[in-house]
């Protein structure tokens, strides 16, 4: 994203959830691929991004389970303690 | 999104089985409790969010429609309940109307350049650096911050985030693409800041 290449770097901004995300048309994928070779800011935004949601999703996958304690009060709450086991 | 509702009979929950229901609470109550939990950034309200959540679900489910999926039904009651709690005393809005700040304008445009994707792993699995993450997330304005949740923290397709919260799939899409930028921006200043740090270790 520097001064000289800011039209191309502002267009591209716009496409890189879609990018990263693999939903690009070939041809896309290629433009920005060509341009962040060339482009140092726009690569470091692109593998930052990347960066920061796979950071996210690991995160996820550690927290997809409930404690036990909140689970407990859950079926209380929800008079379902009859079924409380794990 | 991983979709169970197909070991869940929704005839027997509407009929009122308790059995079946506590299958439902067993099957939903993790990945609700996470949403609420990042949505709202402390465990008590998370906790009344997720109550609720499922309350109403119990109370509601003769209104369930089968055309929709039962995890998108309770992801769009989960939802609400959190941004009702986050709006709170404030006036009343909705999903649709209340477009994030700057919506209209164009995107902002990075600041931060720094590659600190180069950094030992272990700075990005420590409990710090897990602070920083869900730091970064309440920062950001609730529409985003939803949107974000379901699609990158809940794997729910755009589709799916779309159909939960009653928006377009533009909509959904141009609201995920502001919210990781913006996270972006605020771990690059976190990460930067490590960097530093190790350097001068």
């Amino acid at each position: 994203m520097s001064e000289v290449d800011r039209p191309t770097c502002r267009s591209l901004l716009g496409l890189l959830s879609d990018y990263v995300d693999g939903e690009l048309s070939e041809e896309l994928c290629q433009e920005i691929e060509s341009h962040t070779t060339e482009c140092q800011n726009c690569r470091v935004v692109v593998d930052t991004l990347r960066k920061t949601i796979s950071l996210y999703h690991e995160t996820a996958a550690e927290s997809a389970e409930i404690p036990v304690e909140i689970r407990t009060k859950l079926y209380k709450t929800l008079n379902l303690e009859d079924f409380l086991k794990r | 999104m991983i979709e169970i509702d197909t070991e869940l009979s929704i005839e027997a929950l509407r009929t009122g089985d308790r059995g079946e229901f506590a299958r439902l609470v067993d099957a939903y109550s993790g990945r609700l409790h996470r949403l609420a939990l990042k949505m709202l950034g402390n465990e008590p309200d998370a906790e009344d969010v997720l109550q609720n959540t499922f309350l109403k679900a119990f109370l509601h489910i003769g209104d369930f429609e089968a055309r929709s999926s039962l995890s998108t039904w309770l992801y769009r009651i989960a939802s609400n309940e959190a941004l009702m709690l986050l709006r709170k005393g404030r006036p009343e809005t909705t999903f649709t109307d209340s477009l994030p700040e700057n919506e209209a304008e164009s995107l902002a445009d990075p600041v931060q350049f720094i590659d600190w994707c180069c950094l030992p792993e272990e700075e990005f699995l420590n409990a710090e650096s897990h602070a920083a993450l869900d730091r970064a997330v309440q920062h950001l304005p609730e529409t985003l911050r939803i949107v974000f949740i379901l699609r990158d923290i809940e794997d729910l397709s755009i589709r799916e985030t779309g159909q939960v919260l009653g928006l377009s799939e533009t909509a959904v899409k141009t609201r995920l693409l502001r919210a990781r930028l913006r996270l972006r921006e605020e771990l690059s200043g976190y990460f930067d800041e490590r960097m530093k740090k190790r350097s001068k270790a």
